[in-house]
C-alpha cells in the first residue's frame, strides 16, 4: 500500500519487497560477468561483434547497470519526482521479465544462438521495460511535480525502451532481414541509445539530486541541469542522424562534443555542490561514487581515438577498451559506490522501522566497512590492470585484471547478502 | 533554530530527549538538524503537539524518524498524547540546521 499517510503527512516510500529482488539479480550478474570476462580474456584480441563479447556486454549492461538502476529508481522515483510510485504490480512484472528474459537473452549470445532463445529473451527484456516505463510516466503525472529530475528519469526510459526496442529489431534482423543492412551496421546507434540516452541521461538525473543530498550541500542549479539534458538529448540525435547518413567521420566529434560540454557542465554542478557541503567527512562510497565522475574521463578519451582511426578500423582493441572503461568503470564505480548508500537504508527501514530508539544500529553499520575498502580497491587494481591489458595486449594483465575484478565481485556480493539478510540482534 | 512552544520550560525537557533522536543518515539529532518546528503542550487534555519537517517528504527514514520523537516525548511526558504535525512548508534546507550542528558535520 503506498498511499500517503494523512493523518501525519508522512508519504510512505516503496516497499523493499519490490526493490530488494533487483539488488541481488544485480549482484549475481556482476559476479558472472567478472567469471566470464576471466574465462574468455581472449575476446580482446577479437572483434567486439563476438558471441561472448556481445554476451558479457548484454549481462554487464542489463543484468548489473540496468537491473540495479530499475531496483533503485523504484525506490528513489518517489523522492525524485516528490510522488508515490504509480504501480507495485508493473514494478513485480518488470522485474520478472527481466529476470527471465535476460538470462534467455545473455545465453543466446553466447551460444550464439540466434533464434529462440535470443528472441524470446529480447521479447521479455523489452516487455520488462514497457512496464517501467509506464510506471515512470505514471507516477509522474500521478505527482504533478515536472521537475528537471522528473525530466531526465522520463527521457531516459523513453531511450531505454527505444534501445531494447530496437535491439528486438536487431536480434530478429539475424534470422529475417527486416533492416536495409546487417545488424553489425547498427550496432553503434544500439549501444549508444543505451549509453547516453540510457545510462548517462538517467545516472546525471538521479545524481544531480543524490549528490547534493548526501552531501547535505545547498547547491543547485536547474538551469544547469537543463543545459546537460539539452546538449546530450541533441548530441544523440545528432549522432543518429549522422550514422545513418552516412556522413564524413570527422563530423562525430560534433556529438562527442556536445557531450563533453555537458559532462563539463556536469563535473562543475558536482564540484560546486561538493565545495558547498556541510557535511565536511565524505564516506568511501561517496568518495568511489564521485570517482566515478572522474573515471567518464577514460571513455571519452577513447572514444576520440576511436573517431580518429574509425575509417581504417585498425584499432579493434581501443573499441573494447571504450566499452570495458563505460561498465566495468564508470558504470560499476558508481554503482558499488551507490548500492552501499541505498541498500542499507531500504534494509534498515525493513527491520528497524517500527523499533525504538537507542537499540538500534546505524544504517552504515549493516554492511562491513573493512570489506568494502578492500573490495573498492581490489576493483581498482582490476580495472587498471585489465586496461593495462588490453592496451598492451598482454593476456597475463588481462587474466590477472579479471581474477582481481572477479574478487572484488565475490566480496561485492558477500557484502550485499550481509545487508540484505540482516536481522536484529536480540 | 529556535524551536517555538507554548510552555518553555516543557519545551527544554522535550528536547532534551530529542537531542538523542537521530537522522539515520545524516547522524545527527532532530533537534540540531533543524528538523523540529514547534513544540505545543496542552495541560487540561494531556496532549502534545509536534510540529516538524523532515529533510525531504519522501524521507525513507520518515517514519521510523517521527516514531522516534513520539517515543521520546512518551518516555519524557508519560501520562500525555503525542501527536506529530508533519509539515513541508516551510521545507527544511541546510539553512536550518543550528550552528552545533554544523560544527559537528564540520569535523
Amino acid at each position: 500500500m503506498l498511499a500517503g499517510d494523512s493523518a501525519s503527512g508522512l508519504q510512505q516510500t516503496t516497499s523493499h519487497k519490490v526493490v530488494l529482488p533487483f539488488y541481488v539479480f544485480a549482484a549475481a550478474s556482476f559476479l558472472i560477468s567478472c567469471a566470464l570476462l576471466l574465462l574468455n580474456t581472449d575476446i580482446i584480441t577479437q572483434h567486439y561483434f563476438n558471441p561472448k563479447t556481445l554476451a558479457i556486454t548484454h549481462l554487464m549492461a542489463l543484468g548489473w547497470g540496468t537491473m540495479i538502476i530499475l531496483g533503485a529508481s523504484h525506490q528513489l522515483l518517489p523522492v525524485l519526482i516528490e510522488g508515490k510510485l504509480d504501480s507495485y504490480l508493473l514494478a513485480i512484472l518488470s522485474f520478472i521479465f527481466a529476470a527471465t528474459g535476460i538470462p534467455l537473452l545473455v545465453c543466446g549470445f553466447y551460444l550464439f544462438n540466434t533464434g529462440l532463445i535470443l528472441q524470446t529473451g529480447a521479447i521479455l527484456v523489452n516487455a520488462s521495460v514497457i512496464c517501467y516505463f509506464l510506471n515512470v510516466i505514471g507516477s509522474i503525472i500521478e505527482s504533478k511535480k515536472y521537475n528537471i529530475h522528473a525530466f531526465f528519469i522520463a527521457t531516459a526510459s523513453l531511450w531505454l525502451f527505444t534501445t531494447t526496442f530496437f535491439g528486438l529489431l536487431l536480434v530478429f534482423n539475424f534470422s529475417r532481414s527486416w533492416l536495409p543492412e546487417n545488424s553489425i551496421e547498427y550496432l553503434s546507434i544500439h549501444a549508444h541509445m543505451g549509453l547516453a540516452g540510457w545510462f548517462l541521461l538517467l545516472i546525471i538525473g538521479v545524481a544531480s539530486r543524490l549528490i547534493p543530498m548526501f552531501l547535505i550541500s545547498k547547491y543547485s542549479s536547474p538551469v544547469t541541469l537543463w543545459w546537460i539534458f539539452a546538449l546530450i538529448n541533441i548530441a544523440l540525435f545528432a549522432f543518429i542522424i549522422l550514422k545513418t547518413s552516412g556522413a564524413y567521420p570527422n563530423l562525430y566529434y560534433s556529438p562527442f562534443l556536445l557531450v563533453l560540454t555537458a559532462l563539463v557542465l556536469f563535473g562543475n554542478y558536482n564540484y560546486r555542490a561538493y565545495k558547498a557541503r556541510i557535511r565536511k567527512h565524505v564516506d568511501e562510497q561517496m568518495k568511489i561514487s564521485l570517482l566515478s565522475v572522474a573515471m567518464l574521463l577514460l571513455p571519452l578519451l577513447c572514444l576520440m581515438v576511436v573517431i580518429y582511426f574509425i575509417r581504417e578500423d585498425s584499432k579493434p582493441n581501443i573499441v573494447l577498451l571504450y566499452g570495458f572503461c563505460i561498465f566495468f568503470g564508470w558504470i560499476t564505480a558508481l554503482i558499488i559506490g551507490m548500492t552501499f548508500k541505498t541498500l542499507p537504508f531500504i534494509i534498515w527501514n525493513k527491520v528497524y522501522h517500527s523499533r525504538s530508539i537507542g537499540k538500534t544500529p546505524a544504517p552504515k553499520e549493516l554492511f562491513s566497512e573493512n570489506l568494502f575498502k578492500v573490495m573498492g580497491l581490489l576493483y581498482l587494481t582490476g580495472f587498471i590492470l585489465f586496461v593495462a591489458g588490453i592496451l598492451i595486449l598482454n593476456d597475463l594483465f588481462l587474466k590477472a585484471g579479471a581474477a582481481i575484478l572477479l574478487t572484488s565481485a565475490i566480496f561485492y556480493v558477500i557484502n550485499v547478502l550481509k545487508t540484505v539478510f540482516h536481522r536484529v540482534k536480540e | 533554530m529556535e524551536v517555538l512552544s507554548n510552555n518553555n520550560l516543557y519545551c527544554s525537557a522535550a528536547l532534551a530527549g530529542l537531542y538523542d533522536v537521530f537522522d539515520p543518515e545524516i547522524g545527527l539529532n532532530v533537534v540540531d538538524l533543524g528538523l523540529i518546528y514547534r513544540i505545543d503542550f496542552n495541560d487540561e487534555d494531556k496532549t502534545i503537539l509536534v510540529t516538524m519537517t523532515l529533510t525531504t517528504q519522501f524521507c525513507p527514514m520518515g517514519e521510523s524518524i517521527t516514531a522516534d520523537v513520539k517515543q521520546s516525548l512518551s518516555n519524557a511526558f508519560k501520562d500525555y498524547q503525542i501527536s506529530i504535525n508533519l509539515v513541508f512548508d516551510p521545507a527544511w534546507s541546510p539553512d536550518k540546521i543550528s550552528p552545533e550542528g554544523k560544527e559537528y558535520l564540520d569535523r
